[in-house]
């Protein structure tokens, strides 16, 4: 009896909890996809605001970490860029989509910092 | 009529079921990643606000008799700054920087060491790769013919010597000084090269196998090292060097000016980033 007493109140809470961490992904991938939408007319101030809103809605979102370092990088804060791409490779370490795009961004990115290191 | 299905029909209409559940949620959801294309814009690497105009003064050339590299690279970066820099670009004509040089040799050499500390006053605080690289060429001969590298160590001087430099300054109304060396020379190499060849097995299936064959290739290397000087005090304000080369099949008869734009053309890009803010186009992966 008390067996399901305790397996009913695991249920309970497992169930009550979800739907919080749900909400948060939810209402995060809802400003990632407008984000994107917007990206995609060009408006690319407007995309940053909504990835940053996501990352800050749910912050486990590597998705919305890779889009906002992508938005950073286009609008030439390259610092921000890097960390966002870091912060979404460690959110994520094994997509390769995202380590692509955070290869390609070091590219240009180191190629300007050693430019500016030269004498 | 009504009666139930046979359990065939069933696990059918169950698979069928399925499949269509599979494809509105594939629907719904879209896909989850969408490429876009960015420009990234890359900042001047030298804070240029303090000029107004460039002068494109020559270069010490040499490699190859075959191009005018002094020539060449000179209408070549003043063409790209016309329509790449909001500099206003000098029309001037081309200076013979490696005569220039052996004159300045020449009238110096009886008086180096007399003079040495008097330089050393008026020039205006030069990079710290020229300062110390001053003395180790200053004593060396000018060669008349620039056919390696080790041939322009010797013409490094002519860009520390800041009076001279400042003089051209005045001269063009404080500009920005674009100068410096261009090495184009002939190059060669034989090898082993690998390529992926196309085959068609017995059963018609094509297969992509790396061969190695050995090659005799020919082309050219270009070694320009760009001198930016600061026209008002003829200091050196940055420099930097790059080495691009392209070897062809030998039997390939590429003319040697057509190589020296191929490999002009890797370069420039680099070079306008020093002196302009750039953009820098690329692919990237969006994802929900």
């Amino acid at each position: 009896m008390f067996s399901r007493v305790a397996a009913f109140l695991v249920f309970i809470a497992a169930v009550s909890t979800t739907p919080l961490y749900a909400d948060a992904r939810g209402d995060a991938k809802a400003q990632v996809a407008f984000g994107i939408d917007v990206a995609q007319k060009g408006l690319w101030r407007e995309a940053i605001y909504r990835w940053e809103k996501a990352a800050e809605l749910d912050p486990t979102y590597a998705a919305a970490y890779n889009d906002l370092a992508i938005g950073y990088e286009h609008e030439g804060q390259l610092d921000k860029a890097r960390q966002a791409y870091e912060k979404a490779l460690e959110l994520e370490p094994g997509n390769a989509q995202i380590r692509q795009n955070f290869e390609l961004f070091k590219e240009i990115n180191d190629r300007t910092a050693t430019a500016k290191e030269r004498p | 009529m009504t009666g139930l299905l046979p359990p065939k029909n069933v696990r059918n209409l169950l698979l069928a079921g399925v499949a269509a559940l599979c494809a509105a949620t594939t629907l719904a959801c879209g896909p989850s990643y969408f490429e876009i294309p960015i420009e990234t814009p890359i900042q001047p690497k030298l804070d240029v606000s303090a000029f107004q105009r460039v002068l494109i003064a020559g270069f010490v050339a040499g490699g190859t008799d075959d191009v005018d590299a002094n020539q060449e690279t000179v209408r070549l970066l003043r063409s790209q700054l016309r329509s790449k820099s909001s500099l206003r670009v000098i029309d001037a004509d081309v200076m013979a920087l490696q005569e220039i040089a052996q004159e300045q040799s020449k009238t110096t050499a009886p008086e180096t060491a007399e003079e040495a500390p008097a330089n050393h006053e008026s020039s205006a605080a030069p990079a710290p790769t020229q300062a110390s690289a001053q003395p180790e060429h200053a004593s060396q001969p000018l060669p008349a013919k620039i056919k390696e590298e080790k041939d322009l160590e010797p013409y490094e001087r002519l860009f520390a010597n800041t009076s001279y430099w400042k003089r051209i300054g005045e001269e063009y109304q404080n500009p920005l000084i674009v100068t410096g060396t261009v090495l184009f020379m002939p190059n060669s190499r034989s090898g082993f090269v690998s390529r992926d060849v196309e085959q068609i097995d017995g059963y018609g299936r094509r297969r992509v196998v790396p061969v190695r064959q050995y090659l005799e290739r020919k082309g050219f290397i270009l070694r320009p090292k760009f001198v930016f000087i600061d026209g008002r005090t003829g200091a050196t304000i940055y420099s930097e060097s790059y080495r691009e080369e392209v070897l062809y099949n030998s039997q390939t008869n590429t003319p040697a000016l057509s190589s020296y734009f191929e490999l002009m053309d890797r370069l420039v890009p680099n070079f306008l980033s020093a002196l302009s803010s750039q953009k820098v186009r690329g692919t990237r992966v969006l994802l929900k």
